[in-house]
């Protein structure tokens, strides 16, 4: 049968099944992973290469409204990279913000199979949703944000904890959205309301609501908790990006008491020093609280060196930035939900503070002692392209190769960091963890990140090679749900009948009564035109189903 | 739903609720429309300004074939495969317009392209194109329109005329609403109005000022160079037309407030200067956030332009004027734009979707266009010059009243539409639909040598 595939000789890696690097056959039938195939299956000899489940990236930026106004503003990156036409796929733009297409076709093009967008603001789901169905190849989900969101806030503010958890719940069915992100809460206020200020403490009061940031944060929390999403809150922590800034993650993670909290590109929150100062490493801190809770999961954002694109709902963040270069800067406020601020951005090894930040992120991968709750990322673009993740795997399974890539970098920044005596290196197993079966887990996708009967066949082939970084940069075969799109590097055929991850926790319908007349006092679209219908899911939506627990190793 | 109409016969009449207007980039999506379903017209559009209700009671359904070839009546299937024929055959095929249907259908067009090689361009390049360039050269700090009725105390416009061209955009979003932050509505919140002339936005204004005609760069470049610190020239009259105290007083209430915003209009990207005065307000806008929170938002025009530009951009890279030719998107406005592969004659085939330039465009353009070198495809929901000159005429269904969708608002939110009734003609989605895959079909056939090689 054609939708059947056998895959012989290959060195398995899959870590969540025990399996580490055994010579074992795979066998697939209707885009799953079965247990044994007919003899008229297409066969894959694959003797010498390591098979691998899809990769999946919990924290990336590729589509919805933020991401298409950066790759409007890059038509000079776009230029220089242009993504080529071939008889199986359609062109597109590269760069560091790729047109949609270019961003499946380049993510398939290093073995990652699941993508989740990381913010979107309520208001403007349905954009990312039609970018997603452009985007083909890898499965999808998103993130919506809802810590500025003014109407939860003053549920939380005047103590209505039932009501704000029905309101969770119901915009998470409203928007078709993975899990809730939280951006610099309760900074919204203050950057929109209050001539651009910003909050400093997680304990302080915003001065339009009157909330602190880590009420907001313990709310969503215990919402999340209760409704059992799959996944966490995903919080971006306040003061990201400042000088002395661990604290606060410290704070934000001990907040969540033996809860799960997401905490995301945990490597810009990672900053000792003082404020206003040069950053200087918190990895050590941060690390030890990580590894000493199972409830918290994190994702690194690894700061590599080239061109970069800030891109977040942290609006304030981005215009600080901009004041140490001022160049080309867009704002987006979205009304009663949220800020964003985009910035080109360059990384560049002589400066202090980015080789820092690189080192720090090194730092956190290397001290960190349970792979399953750290994932590999780049927060792309924001800490460089997603493109830069072979590279990133090669620093972590090479010692010398670290070393040598020290040499080259602003040295006080490189002196004052413990990176030069850390020689751990990763195993493939571990590369294998933090890449795909560890974020699966985090996620609660069940049928992803691994290979056992009954998973998902999203599979990579991977050539054994010396050099890690030119292995992970070019599998020889791609598989997403049972269908062969790679085939020896080269694209065979095209695949756009991808995924979209949701979850729709259950709610009192009566919670749309508390919400409506909010909606017709101080929102420009009408309550009844805002849940987005199904149609925009082109019948590939998925839902995840709830399961509470307190730690990804629970069963 | 059954009612009784005046003369006392039964009619059958549907409600329908929170419908939005597609005429204007204004997209206001309060409308209730009362439908007369067995005359398939709108007989009330309640909340509609005079543009709208223009737009919802004048639609009917004519009586007119939906596919012709050079004038005969054809299926439409063999429209689509003409149609197709003609693009993959072209050397340098065209595609314009996208500005009046929805995404879904909008979404089809760069993958055709792709397939022709060929090259695509939206209304944008006549309209807002320079503010689209001059976004890649400054940024922009925006807002969602909730933002400005909720915070906006200074509220500006700036070579447009929203009182004419957009009629509901002071009441619902900019100037009378009363929002979180502005309970008392207009009282509030200052007014300001630049322009050449007087219009009839003019007298909404607090403060009017009149720009000398081809100046507005003058004025915008004054303003920034007082965010520095410089002082407002003593001949500002003389350069601009408008006195300097004046511009003092405008510079600091500016300053001064606590949310402010610009809208902007084709008096600005159309008049002398184009990206440079886009540009120059945009980055006024950003200087003034040194001050206080400042935004500006072009206020665009047709129903979902900013749709096009949106899904153009997360396509190709680029929101307009994006040429395929060598395999993959190349964007330069001034070659890859319509008017311009027009006048210079280069394209060999145009698509048309939803615009009308025969009626619209320079001469030369016109010229070209309506010549045997040039085989015009136009898929229209009405007739209009465009669709009468065409080798192969479509007619489709009128999105916002006959077929559902998503539009984007001109402050970038994406709205679902709510059709009123049926119509006999297919929608933009399904014919696109057909002629990208009858495209894909012939292009495999032909199987191209795509480029491998970078030309940069």
């Amino acid at each position: 049968m054609s939708n059947e595939i056998r895959i012989i000789n290959g060195i398995v890696f899959d870590p969540t099944n025990d399996i580490e690097g055994k010579v074992a056959e795979i066998c697939i039938r209707d885009g799953k992973i079965v247990s044994e195939v007919s003899k008229s299956a297409k066969v894959i000899n694959a003797k010498g290469m390591a098979i691998m489940p899809g990769g999946v990236d919990i924290h990336c930026h590729i589509t919805g409204p933020k991401v298409n106004l950066a790759r409007k503003l890059m038509p000079e990156d776009h230029r220089l990279d242009p993504h080529f036409k071939t008889p199986n796929t359609q062109s597109g733009s590269g760069g560091i913000v790729p047109s949609t297409f270019a961003t499946g076709y380049r993510y398939a093009t290093l073995g990652y199979t699941t993508a989740m967008e990381a913010a979107v603001p309520p208001l403007t789901a349905r954009h990312a949703l039609e970018e997603m169905y452009d985007t083909p190849i890898i499965d999808n989900g998103f993130y919506v944000l809802l810590g500025n969101n003014l109407f939860l806030q003053s549920l939380i503010a005047e103590g209505r904890y039932e009501e704000f958890k029905e309101a969770v719940a119901w915009w998470l069915n409203a928007t078709k959205a993975y899990t809730v992100k939280l951006v610099n809460p309760g900074g919204d206020e203050p950057w929109k309301g209050h001539k651009n200020l910003n909050v400093k403490d997680i304990d302080e009061d915003s001065k339009a609501t009157d909330i602190a940031p880590r009420k907001v944060i313990d709310a969503f929390i215990d919402a999340l908790h209760e409704l059992g999403t799959p996944h966490p809150p995903h919080i971006h922590c306040n003061n990201l990006g400042h000088s002395g800034n661990f604290d606060t993650t410290l704070e934000t993670m001990k907040t969540a008491g033996d809860r799960r909290l997401h905490i995301a590109h945990i490597q810009f929150n990672s900053y000792g020093g003082e404020l206003g100062k040069s950053p200087k490493s918190a990895s050590k801190e941060i690390t030890d609280y990580v590894n000493d809770h199972e409830n918290i999961t994190c994702d690194v954002g690894q700061v590599m060196f080239g061109k970069a694109m800030f891109m977040t709902a942290d609006a304030p963040l981005t215009y600080l930035l901009r004041g140490y270069k001022p160049q080309k800067w867009v704002n987006a406020d979205t009304e009663c939900e949220s800020g964003c601020g985009i910035l080109p951005f360059d990384y560049q090894g002589m400066i202090y503070t980015h080789a820092i930040q690189w080192a720090i992120g090194l730092e956190i991968f290397l001290l960190s002692k349970d792979p399953w709750r750290i994932v590999l990322s780049t927060d792309h673009p924001n800490g460089g392209s997603f493109m830069n993740y072979p590279m990133v795997i090669k620093l972590l399974m090479d010692y010398e190769f670290r070393k040598e890539a020290m040499k080259h970098l602003n040295q006080k920044a490189m002196n004052s960091t413990i990176l030069g005596e850390l020689k751990r290196e990763y195993t493939l197993n571990e590369i294998c963890i933090i890449t795909r079966a560890g974020p699966a887990k985090c996620l609660g996708l069940k049928n992803k990140g691994h290979l056992g009967v009954g998973a998902d066949a999203d599979i990579t082939i991977y050539d054994m090679l010396e050099d890690k970084e030119e292995m992970f940069n070019a599998p020889r075969y791609v598989i997403k749900a049972g269908m062969l799109l790679i085939e020896n590097h080269e694209f065979v055929s095209d695949y756009t009948d991808k995924k979209v991850l949701r979850v729709a926790p259950e709610f009192d319908k009566d919670i749309e009564k508390v919400i409506k007349p909010f909606f017709d006092d101080f929102y420009s679209v009408s309550f009844r035109n805002y849940p987005i219908q199904d149609d925009y899911l082109h019948g590939h939506g998925v839902v995840i189903d709830s399961v509470k627990k307190n730690s990804i190793h629970e069963n | 739903m059954s009612a009784v109409s005046k003369d006392n016969t039964i009619v059958n009449e549907k409600i329908v609720e929170n419908a939005t207007c597609t005429f204007c980039g204004c997209c206001c999506d309060d409308i209730t429309l009362t439908v007369d379903m067995d005359k398939k017209v709108v007989t009330k559009a309640k909340d509609a300004c005079v543009l709208g209700k223009s737009w919802f009671l004048n639609h009917v359904i004519e009586d007119k074939p939906i596919a012709r070839i050079a004038g005969k009546e054809v299926p439409l299937d063999d429209a689509i495969d003409e149609a197709a024929k003609i693009l993959i055959e072209a050397k340098f095929p065209i595609l314009y317009g996208m500005s009046d249907t929805i995404c879904e259908a909008q979404r089809q067009c760069a993958p055709i392209m792709d397939d022709c090689l060929g090259t695509i361009d939206t209304t944008t390049s006549v309209c807002h194109g320079p503010s689209g360039m001059a976004f890649q050269g400054v940024g922009e700090p925006s807002m969602t329109l909730g933002e400005v009725k909720n915070r906006a105390d200074f509220v500006m416009y700036w070579g447009g005329n929203p009182a004419e061209a957009h009629p509901r955009h002071f009441a619902r979003y900019a100037v009378t609403p009363e929002g979180m932050f502005t309970p008392n509505g207009k009282d509030d919140r200052t007014v300001v109005i630049c322009d050449v002339r007087h219009t009839k936005t003019a007298g909404v204004a607090d403060i009017f000022l009149q720009v000398k005609p081809g100046k507005d760069f003058e004025l915008l470049w004054m303003l920034r160079a007082a965010c520095k610190g410089v002082e407002i020239p003593d001949n500002c009259k003389e350069i601009c037309g408008i006195d300097k105290e004046t511009v003092t007083d405008l510079f600091e209430k500016m300053k001064n407030c606590t949310y402010g915003v610009i809208f902007f209009g084709m008096g600005l990207t159309m008049s002398r200067g184009r990206h440079f005065n886009s540009g120059a307000l945009m980055a006024l806008a950003t200087d003034l956030n040194e001050f206080t929170h400042f935004v500006a938002k072009p206020a665009r025009g047709h129903g979902n332009v900013t749709g096009a530009d949106n899904v153009v951009a997360w396509q190709t890279g680029y929101p307009f004027g994006v040429n395929f030719s060598r395999g993959h998107p190349r964007f330069n406005p001034g070659e890859f734009t319509t008017v311009d592969t027009l006048t210079r004659g280069e394209a060999d085939a145009a698509l048309i979707i939803a615009s009308d330039p025969v009626a619209n465009f320079p001469k030369p353009a016109i010229d070209h266009i309506t010549s045997e070198k040039c085989k015009l495809i136009s898929i229209d929901t009405k007739n209009t010059p465009t669709s009468e000159a065409a080798h192969v005429s479509i007619q489709t269904s009128t999105y916002g009243i006959n077929t559902g969708g998503t539009v984007y608002r001109m402050d970038d939110v994406p709205i679902s539409l709510r059709p009123a009734f049926d119509s006999p003609f297919p929608s933009d989605l399904e014919v696109l639909t057909k002629l990208r895959k009858k495209v894909n079909k012939l292009a495999k056939k032909l199987n191209r040598p795509y480029a491998t090689k970078k030309y940069i």
